[in-house]
């Protein structure tokens, strides 16, 4: 919202006259009638037109001077004489914002825009348009905003490789509790500025945390390594031992071999690889005693890629091992 | 109903991030055991417990809580004050146990899950 806030204010010192302003605005010439403006003011329903001979301006002519000449009850007569001459204009190039404290200064609901260099119309601008073209601009730009987010979000489409992916590695240290849950934290920041979709970040920052307090608590270290790719994201996770005895076991909601200090910080409730099994879609988890563990988690973004990603071609890699 | 509001009415002391409770407090949950709380509470939720140690702080971020409250007057250690402070986690403290100040949040019509 504070961002949308933003973007309107910005807007305001970023757009021109031109953005706003209607073009090909409908002109009189000096030559014509009164009784012929009359008609032109009916028929397009408008209450007064720029003056023009030859592309310039020459005069502003409104419902005011009408009304004046027809309640002097005189002749018709050519609009040169009852124009305001040389009016004043804005230039096209002008910011909105010195456009509408014109408005307000001078109190004229109209003025006709020229361009800079040739003094040519080439529109009009008033306070309905303005009303009306800002409110079109700021719904075209919100949009725009949108459009960035849905941008980050497929940043992945935007570039092209045939293989597209990110890889985002942390170490982590095992027993150090004060960096605890540092990775996970970072990780979840990186994947909102990627655009990722809340759902996933949101499984993959449980089963992320889960992950690095187990080797935080139970392992002496290791590394998890993100992909980000645009079908999927993966962490896997190496530490360096002592491994695992009893995987089955572990897997077991409830079991826990935490020590009771660990416990007493209110992890050991068993709980941590039944969620991450949550979380993902895939889990894999390896572990060698006395080498060391491997967890592998994947969740699938259901952004379907066409080219065959690396992934695909490092599975099939590993099946063949 | 806005944190700010929650801290003002049953008289909660803020611990860290005293500018970041005007957030929505959708739903509260009690547990002492994290990977309880990474399981089960729901985003936008007031987290009580008595854990003080920094890990409440990532568990917070990762879930996206409102708050954390700790009862029976436990104050949060001092670099669980620094990390939430730079996460800009709210942690509150108060004297009541997790029993009643639950009994008033419900009142207040804060639900559990
Ligand atoms: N990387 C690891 N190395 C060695 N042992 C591990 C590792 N990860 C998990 N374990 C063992 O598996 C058990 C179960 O892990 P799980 O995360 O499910 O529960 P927990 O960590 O005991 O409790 P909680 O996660 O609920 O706080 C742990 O108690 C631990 O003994
Ligand atoms: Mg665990």
């Amino acid at each position: 919202m504070d961002a949308k806030q933003a973007r309107i204010q910005e807007l305001l010192y970023e757009l021109k006259v031109t953005d706003v302003m209607r073009a090909g605005a409908i002109t009189t010439r000096p030559d014509q009638t009164m009784t012929e403006f009359r008609r032109i003011m009916r028929k397009h329903r408008i209450s007064g037109t720029p003056v023009v001979e030859n592309d310039l301006v020459v005069g502003m002519i409104t419902i005011a001077d009408l009304i004046e000449f027809l309640a002097a009850g005189e002749a018709d007569c050519q609009i040169r004489f009852k124009m305001t001459p040389n009016p004043e204009c804005l230039c096209s190039d002008q910011f909105m914002v010195h456009a509408i404290r014109q408005f307000d200064a001078s109190g004229y609901g109209r003025y006709p825009v020229v361009d800079r260099q040739s003094r040519k119309l080439v529109g009009i601008l008033t306070k309905g348009i303005i009303i009306e073209g800002m409110l079109s601009k700021m719904a075209h730009a919100l949009k725009e905003e949108e459009i960035r987010q849905y941008r980050a979000s497929h940043i992945f489409e935007d570039i092209n490789a045939e293989y597209k992916e990110l890889y985002l590695t942390y170490e982590v240290v095992g027993k150090d509790f004060d960096r605890a849950g540092q990775a996970s934290t970072s990780m979840k920041r990186n994947l909102k500025r990627l655009g990722i979709q809340p759902d996933i970040i949101h499984r993959l920052a449980i089963a992320s945390y889960e992950a690095e307090m187990n080797t935080v608590l139970y392992s002496d270290g290791g590394v998890m390594e993100f992909r980000i790719a645009p079908e999927e994201i993966s962490l896997r996770i190496r530490d360096h031992g002592p491994g695992i005895e009893d995987i089955e076991k572990a897997m077991q909601p409830g079991w826990s071999a935490a020590a009771d200090w660990v416990r007493e910080l209110g992890f050991g409730a068993g709980m941590g690889i039944p969620n991450i099994k949550k979380c993902a879609d895939k889990m894999d988890l390896q572990s060698i005693p006395g080498v060391g563990t491997t967890l592998n988690i994947r969740i699938f973004t259901g952004n379907s890629d066409q080219t065959k990603s690396v992934q695909e071609r490092n599975t099939q890699d590993s099946r063949a091992k | 109903m806005k944190l700010s509001e929650i801290v003002q009415t049953l008289d909660l002391s803020v611990k860290t991030a005293p500018d970041h409770l005007d957030v929505e407090v959708t739903k509260g949950y009690i547990s002492d055991m994290l990977s309880d709380v990474m399981g089960n509470a729901e985003e936008g939720s007031l987290w009580i417990t008595i854990q003080k140690h920094q890990n409440i702080v990532a568990v917070a971020v990762m879930k996206s809580l409102a708050g954390i409250v700790l009862v029976k007057s436990r104050e949060p250690d001092e670099d669980t004050v620094q990390k939430a402070e730079h996460e800009e986690v709210v942690i509150l403290s108060t004297p009541m146990g997790a029993f009643e100040l639950a009994g008033k949040l419900s009142n207040l019509g804060i639900m559990g899950d």
